[in-house]
C-alpha cells in the first residue's frame, strides 16, 4: 500500500503554507487581538467562572477560532487549486479520490493544530498556565475538531464555484456558529430558542471539551462531548469523501 | 498492429446540448493523431473522457488496452496530459513540480531523480530546476509541463491545444521536442488543435465540428480530395489579364490585394503554357496548393477561426464560396 502519493499531497500544502510567511503572521494576529484587546479588556467587567477570569475562560475559544479560520483557509486553497488548474493534475493522476480527500483533510488539520498550538505562546502573557499533559491532550482534541472542520470545508469547497461564496458562508454560517458555541461566554441563562441552537451546534461540544482539558471546567458531561465530537468528525469526513467523488 | 486508443460511439451530453456526438476512431501506437476543429467542437470534452476526467454518457473508449470506465487507474498510469491552461504550481520550483508528479504516479528514490534530470535536460530547463515556476515565461511553463507529463514514462501523451497562446518561435521549438520524443521514445501523441499548420504535422487527423467527426484521414489524402490550386498573379495590366483568362481559358479571376487570384487544376501543366501565351508580362506569381483550411471549408462551409487569419486564407475562402456557391 503506497502512501507516498498521499504524503506528497499533504506535504505540498504544508510547504506552501510555510513559504507564505504573511499567512503565518496573519493567523497569529487574530488570537492576539482577541486575547488582549477583547479578553483583557472585558476581564474586569466579568465575574469569575469556576475560579477563572475571562481571559482564561475564552482561551480555548480563541484557539477554536484559529482552528475554524485555518479550516476555511484550507478549503479556499482547494478552490484556488481548482481555479488555477493544479487540482486537475491531482485528479488525472492514478490515485483514488478518497485518498486525495484524506490527504487534504490531514494537511488542513495539521496546519490548524500547528496554528492553534502557537496560541499557547501567549498563555504566559495573560497569566494562564498549562501543564504539558494539558497541552498534549488539547492537541488531540484540536486535531479532532480540525478534521471535522476541514472536512466541512472540503464539502463546501466542492460545491462552491468561486471564492465569493465563501465570504457569505463566513458571515452567515461560521461566525454565528462560533458565537453560539460557548467560546466567548458561558451558556447559562440563555433564552430558550438561543439555548436550543447552541445545543445542536457541533462546535459547542468541541469547545466544551477543549475547555475541560485546558481548564478543568465543563458545562456538559465529558463523555457526551467526546461522543458528539467523534460523531461530528465522522459525519463530516464521510461527507467530504462523497462530495469530491462527483466533482467533474 | 493493435490500436493504442480505440473509441466506439462515444457520446457526452450536458443538460442542454450534446458536446460529443457518437464518435468512433482508433489510433495506432507511435503515431501522431490530431483532432482539428474550431473552439466548441468537442475536442477538449473528448480528451477529458479519454483521460478519465469525465464520464461518457454512452459508448466506450480503450486507452493503452484499458477501458476508461472499468480500469481508470491503469488508464491514467499509461498516459500523460498537458492541458490547455497551465496546471503547474507557481509557488513550487520546477524540480518540485516534477518530483510531486513523479511521486503521485508511484515513482520515488534514485529512479525518480534520474528521470527528473533527464526530462529537464530534454526540455532544456536543467539550469532552472530550482527556480520558482512563477518566474517562468509561457513557453518555459509549457516545456516544463511537457517534461512533467513524461516523468512516469507514459505510452501516450495527450496535448490539448499545446501551442495556444505561444509565439510562433516557441511553437516551432515545442514541435521540435515532440518530433524528438516520437523518434527517441516511440510515444503516441494525441493532440487537439485549431491551428492548421499544427494539424499538418500529424500522421492522421480527424476533423471535428459540432461534436461530430466530419472527416478522418491523413492530411495529404484529405487535401487531395480538393484539386484546385490557387494562383495569385500580378501583371502589368491586371484588367487585360482577367479578360485574357476568361476568353482563352474560361477562367474567372477575382481581384485581390495587389493582384488577381484564380483557381486551376494541375497547374504544372497549365502554367508554362499560360506564361508562354499571355501577352501581358507577369510581375509576381504565387501558387497555393489546397490546405486543411480548404478541406474544412469544403466539408463544413465555414472557416476555422484561425487566429492569424492570413489574407491568403480569406482569399481562398472567397474563391471557394464563389466557385461552389457556398456549401457543396
Amino acid at each position: 500500500m503506497n502512501l507516498r502519493p498521499v504524503y506528497i499531497i499533504w506535504y505540498r500544502d504544508i510547504l506552501r503554507f510555510y513559504r507564505e510567511k504573511s499567512q503565518i503572521y496573519t493567523s497569529l494576529f487574530r488570537p492576539v487581538l482577541w486575547l488582549f484587546a477583547f479578553g483583557m479588556g472585558l476581564r474586569p467587567s466579568f465575574q469569575g467562572m469556576g475560579g477563572f477570569n475571562y481571559v482564561q475562560f475564552i482561551f480555548p475559544g480563541v484557539i477554536a477560532m484559529t482552528l475554524i479560520f485555518t479550516a476555511i483557509g484550507s478549503a479556499i486553497s482547494i478552490i484556488w487549486d481548482r481555479e488555477f488548474g493544479f487540482l486537475k493534475e491531482i485528479l488525472v493522476a492514478p490515485i483514488h479520490r478518497s485518498w486525495v480527500v484524506i490527504a487534504k483533510a490531514l494537511s488542513g488539520s495539521t496546519l490548524a493544530v500547528i496554528q492553534g498550538a502557537l496560541v499557547f505562546i501567549f498563555a504566559p502573557f495573560v497569566h494562564v498556565h498549562f501543564t504539558v499533559d494539558q497541552i498534549l491532550l488539547s492537541l488531540v482534541v484540536m486535531f479532532l475538531m480540525s478534521m471535522a472542520l476541514t472536512s466541512l470545508g472540503i464539502i463546501l469547497a466542492a460545491r462552491m464555484s468561486s471564492f465569493e461564496g465563501f465570504g457569505a458562508i463566513m458571515n452567515f454560517v461560521i461566525m454565528p456558529l462560533y458565537f453560539l458555541s460557548g467560546a466567548v461566554y458561558p451558556l447559562k441563562g440563555l433564552p430558550g430558542w438561543l439555548y436550543t441552537v447552541t445545543m445542536i451546534n457541533p462546535l459547542t461540544y468541541g469547545v466544551d471539551l477543549l475547555r475541560t482539558v485546558m481548564l478543568g471546567i465543563h458545562q456538559f458531561s465529558v463523555l457526551s462531548n467526546i461522543v458528539y465530537l467523534l460523531g461530528f468528525c465522522t459525519l463530516m469526513l464521510t461527507g467530504a469523501l462523497f462530495s469530491l467523488r462527483y466533482e467533474s | 498492429m493493435d490500436s493504442i486508443i480505440q473509441v466506439e460511439n462515444l457520446t457526452r451530453d450536458y443538460q442542454s446540448f450534446r458536446a460529443v456526438d457518437n464518435i468512433s476512431f482508433s489510433v495506432n501506437p507511435g503515431t501522431t493523431f490530431g483532432f482539428l476543429g474550431p473552439n466548441g467542437a468537442g475536442k477538449t470534452t473528448t480528451i477529458k473522457m479519454l483521460c478519465t476526467l469525465l464520464r461518457p454518457t454512452s459508448g466506450s473508449a480503450t486507452v493503452a488496452g484499458y477501458n476508461v470506465l472499468t480500469d481508470p487507474m491503469k488508464v491514467r498510469q499509461s498516459l500523460g496530459i498537458i492541458f490547455q491552461d497551465p496546471t503547474l504550481d507557481d509557488r513550487l520550483t520546477a524540480y518540485e513540480n516534477l518530483k510531486f508528479h513523479g511521486i503521485l504516479y508511484g515513482w520515488h528514490g534514485p529512479n525518480l531523480e534520474k528521470q527528473i534530470g533527464e526530462m529537464l535536460e530534454l526540455v532544456s530547463l536543467s539550469d532552472k530546476k530550482d527556480d520558482f515556476v512563477r518566474t517562468f515565461s509561457g513557453g518555459m511553463k509549457r516545456r516544463l509541463e511537457l517534461a512533467r507529463g513524461l516523468i512516469h514514462t507514459p505510452k501516450i501523451l495527450f496535448l490539448d491545444e499545446p501551442t495556444i497562446g505561444l509565439d510562433p518561435q516557441t511553437r516551432v521549438h515545442l514541435w521540435d521536442y515532440f518530433a524528438r520524443l516520437k523518434k527517441e521514445r516511440e510515444i503516441t501523441l494525441f493532440l487537439t488543435t485549431h491551428y492548421m499548420e499544427e494539424a499538418e504535422n500529424c500522421d492522421k487527423i480527424a476533423i471535428m465540428d459540432h461534436g461530430k467527426i466530419v472527416a478522418m484521414d491523413t492530411p495529404s489524402r484529405l487535401k487531395s480530395q480538393l484539386q484546385g490550386t490557387l494562383i495569385f498573379l500580378k501583371t502589368e495590366d491586371d484588367v487585360k489579364t482577367k479578360e485574357f483568362l476568361k476568353q482563352r481559358y474560361q477562367l474567372t479571376a477575382e481581384d485581390d490585394e495587389g493582384g488577381i487570384v484564380f483557381e486551376v487544376n494541375a497547374p504544372e501543366k497549365w502554367l508554362p503554357n499560360f506564361l508562354k501565351d499571355s501577352p501581358i508580362p507577369v510581375v509576381k506569381l504565387n501558387l497555393q496548393r489546397p490546405s486543411l483550411e480548404d478541406v474544412f471549408i469544403h466539408l463544413t462551409g465555414r472557416e476555422i477561426r484561425d487566429e492569424e487569419g492570413t489574407w491568403l486564407s480569406s482569399a481562398r475562402a472567397l474563391m471557394r464560396k464563389n466557385r461552389h456557391g457556398g456549401r457543396r
